[in-house]
């Protein structure tokens, strides 16, 4: 008797042997069999500019940092490509459900990044409206966020609904329990769900040598039955692309997937970091060589996309949006203390009442 | 008509479902089986395998997966198949399932219930007889739910899924078999509100889940020495209704918290310092708590003497008016 076939076949879930890249490193195009790219003009431009603004907003919340304005901040510098190509390749009804240091994607879904930066402030623990901007919560517990977007994704698959949901997640993440059982829920009830990992090469300080011996993060969707992709998350082309298959293949009703964007922290893991005690500033160098926006500038140039007025415009987008994440954290007040027992309970036990008059008691006395 | 708790917890699941068709219930061996104690009993053949559905064996992915839906719009019912096995779930219900709400500031709900078969006295073997509410308790955010009779165990399920706010309901799996002449549906009164279950005046026992009916039985076993003891069902835990306790023990002044969890700790201090804070000139002894020892819980053979019962209760009773 013959032995029957594995299903899916294994070999079809395997993750191509070298990164997808669009993009090399000198700005080149090489297309890539499998992966067409259906963007316009204004895509590309589009592209651009959230990655430009990404790194002034980045630098805006390290800036507020330094001066005493934010508790912490974790810096998305080098994974601005990753994060906007993936979150490019949705449409308006998807969700993203992101971690901590997802600020290039929350500006793609556009969310106000001064709302996210006052969980770094301590005004509230989260400030934006999930719903209006299909952005979840900022996740701090590693992986969590992994559960909730499958679990969004199983009710919109339940209700019929076309959407897809993208989880964000880090390589560290990988080896939390969470991103295992997310991932195989997702895969046994053919979620529409992108598992999204940007692998920074670190958990803090932890190198990827230390969380995994997989011969890569993507080879890890082969055990969920889900395929595993690979690419250069410091090519922004490459990352949309490998995104955008994933998410039409969620979108067909084919199940989840699992991306791995191979790309670098180029800052501390958070403003409380010091890196320089685990890694080499040579190993720093040789990443900032493949710097995400440097490399599609120069594409977008040779390709007549890129004019000094269109420079202009971004730049000026950007120091508007600085500007008034300065205005929105600077000196920007804790909110009503009473509102801590506002939104814990919609029917509160009748404690909070003693409680309540306590803090207001307290707060006359000041 | 005779129903039993574990009837009663399967019909509310029913006309919940039927009720409402954003009620989903989801966990392990919940479809085909109907549950381990068959509590989901015929519901996936009800309502399709969409709408119940047995889950890959893991706890945070349950729980995590059901806040996702709740996001969505669903109210998720899920089960944790015993109480030894709800730690694996405890990040997604402490971190998420409490807390989003207040994080999102009210613009995310979470109306997800928990079910979690729990407590001893079934002669099963080890992580299968624990009682974990304290834990859960102590976490802002959630409501915590224990019935102890088929009526409530109806009424309140069904309030549990109702319930903007996420909910651990808390199933005293001994007493799934235990019978209550009832008519459903039932309606009994809501969250925050304890019952009376006896009225006496020598002192007052506090129970909740498992410990009603040891408490009523021992209040039985009590009248041969002459004492006339009130039994207090709790119901729920979080939100505590500290006005009826606090009249009942106005009226003893003996007061004696029973639960079958370790008694360090445990939710019976919580009882105990309600009781002080509030009542503290009409209490004629110190509030005493009745428990399991402080010790992990035991294998099967030894249980019953770990777990309280008529004479550990008779005891502090004795304790407390002797004081």
């Amino acid at each position: 008797m013959a032995a029957a076939p594995l299903t899916p076949d294994p070999v079809t879930l395997l993750p191509a042997a070298q990164p997808v890249q669009l993009l090399d490193n000198q700005g080149a195009l090489h297309e890539v069999d499998g992966y067409p790219l259906d963007l316009k003009d204004e895509d590309f431009r589009n592209l651009y500019r959230f990655m430009v603004l990404a790194r002034r907003v980045d630098k805006q919340g390290i800036n507020l940092q330094r001066q005493g304005q934010l508790g912490v901040y974790a810096s998305l510098l080098g994974q601005e490509a990753a994060q906007v190509g993936g979150a490019y390749a949705l449409d308006e009804q998807d969700w993203v459900f992101p971690s901590y240091r997802e600020m290039g994607a929350a500006l793609v879904r556009g969310v106000d990044p001064g709302k996210i930066l006052q969980l770094f402030r301590g005004t509230w623990l989260s400030d934006h409206d999930p719903h209006a901007t299909h952005f979840g919560l900022l996740s701090i517990p590693i992986a969590t966020q992994a559960l909730h977007a499958v679990g969004f994704a199983m009710g919109a698959k339940l209700d019929g609904k076309d959407l897809v949901v993208m989880s964000y997640f880090g390589d560290g993440a990988t080896s939390e329990g969470d991103a295992h059982e997310a991932m195989n829920f997702a895969a046994v009830y053919d979620s529409p769900c992108v598992f999204f990992v940007q692998n920074n090469q670190y958990a803090i300080s932890v190198p990827l040598s230390k969380q995994t011996k997989a011969p890569t993060i993507a080879h890890k969707a082969v055990g969920y039955g889900m395929p595993g992709y690979r690419c250069d998350g410091n090519d922004v082309l490459a990352s949309y692309a490998v995104a955008k298959q994933a998410v039409e293949r969620a979108r067909a009703g084919d199940g989840p997937s699992l991306i791995e964007a191979v790309t670098y922290r180029m800052e501390a893991h958070t403003t409380a970091d010091d890196p320089t005690r685990y890694r080499t500033a040579e190993e720093l160098a040789e990443w900032n060589a493949r710097d995400p926006i440097a490399r599609f500038e120069t594409f977008l140039t040779k390709e007549g996309l890129l004019d000094d007025a269109f420079r202009a415009q971004i730049d000026d987008e950007a120091k508007a949006y600085a500007s008034r994440m300065r205005e929105e954290i600077y000196d920007a007040p804790h909110g009503d203390p009473l509102e801590l027992f506002e939104h814990v309970y919609v029917e509160p036990p009748a404690s909070y009442e003693e409680q309540r008059a306590l803090l207001r008691r307290e707060l006359g006395a000041q | 008509m005779a129903i039993t708790m574990a009837q009663a917890l399967n019909t509310a699941l029913h006309d919940a479902m039927e009720a409402d068709d954003k009620v989903v219930m989801f966990g392990e061996d919940v479809g085909i089986l109907g549950g381990v104690f068959r509590i989901t009993d015929k519901l996936q053949e009800r309502f399709g395998e969409k709408r119940c559905f047995d889950t890959p064996l893991a706890e945070s992915g349950i729980v995590g997966t059901a806040i996702g839906m709740a996001m969505y719009g669903y109210k998720p019912v899920v089960e944790m198949q015993f109480d030894g096995f709800t730690y694996p779930a405890f990040e997604q219900i402490v971190s998420h399932l409490a807390k989003m709400p207040n994080r999102s500031r009210g613009t995310v709900q979470l109306p997800v219930v928990v079910r979690i078969p729990y407590g001893g006295g079934i002669g099963a073997v080890e992580h299968h007889s624990e009682s974990p509410e304290a834990f859960f308790s102590h976490v802002a955010g959630l409501k915590i739910v224990s019935p102890g009779t088929p009526s409530d165990g109806y009424s309140l399920l069904r309030r549990a899924i109702d319930s903007p706010d996420p909910v651990i309901f808390f199933e005293p799996k001994r007493r799934y078999w235990l019978k209550e002449d009832a008519e459903l549906p039932v309606t009994t009164e809501p969250f925050g509100t304890a019952v009376v279950r006896r009225e006496g005046t020598t002192a007052t026992l506090l129970a909740y889940g498992p410990m009603v009916r040891t408490a009523l039985d021992t209040a039985k076993a009590a009248e041969e020495e002459g004492w006339d003891l009130e039994v207090v069902d709790l119901r729920t835990l979080n939100p505590f209704d500290a006005k009826t306790v606090v009249a009942s023990v106005r009226k003893t002044g003996h007061a004696v918290v029973v639960h079958e969890a370790q008694v360090f700790a445990g939710f019976g201090a919580e009882v105990a310092a309600q009781i002080t804070e509030r009542a503290f000139y009409d209490l004629e002894a110190p509030v005493l708590r009745v428990g399991g020892f402080d010790i992990p819980y035991p294998a099967a053979k030894l249980e019953e003497f770990f777990l309280p019962d008529t004479d550990r209760i008779l005891d502090a009773v004795e304790r407390s008016l002797s004081f």
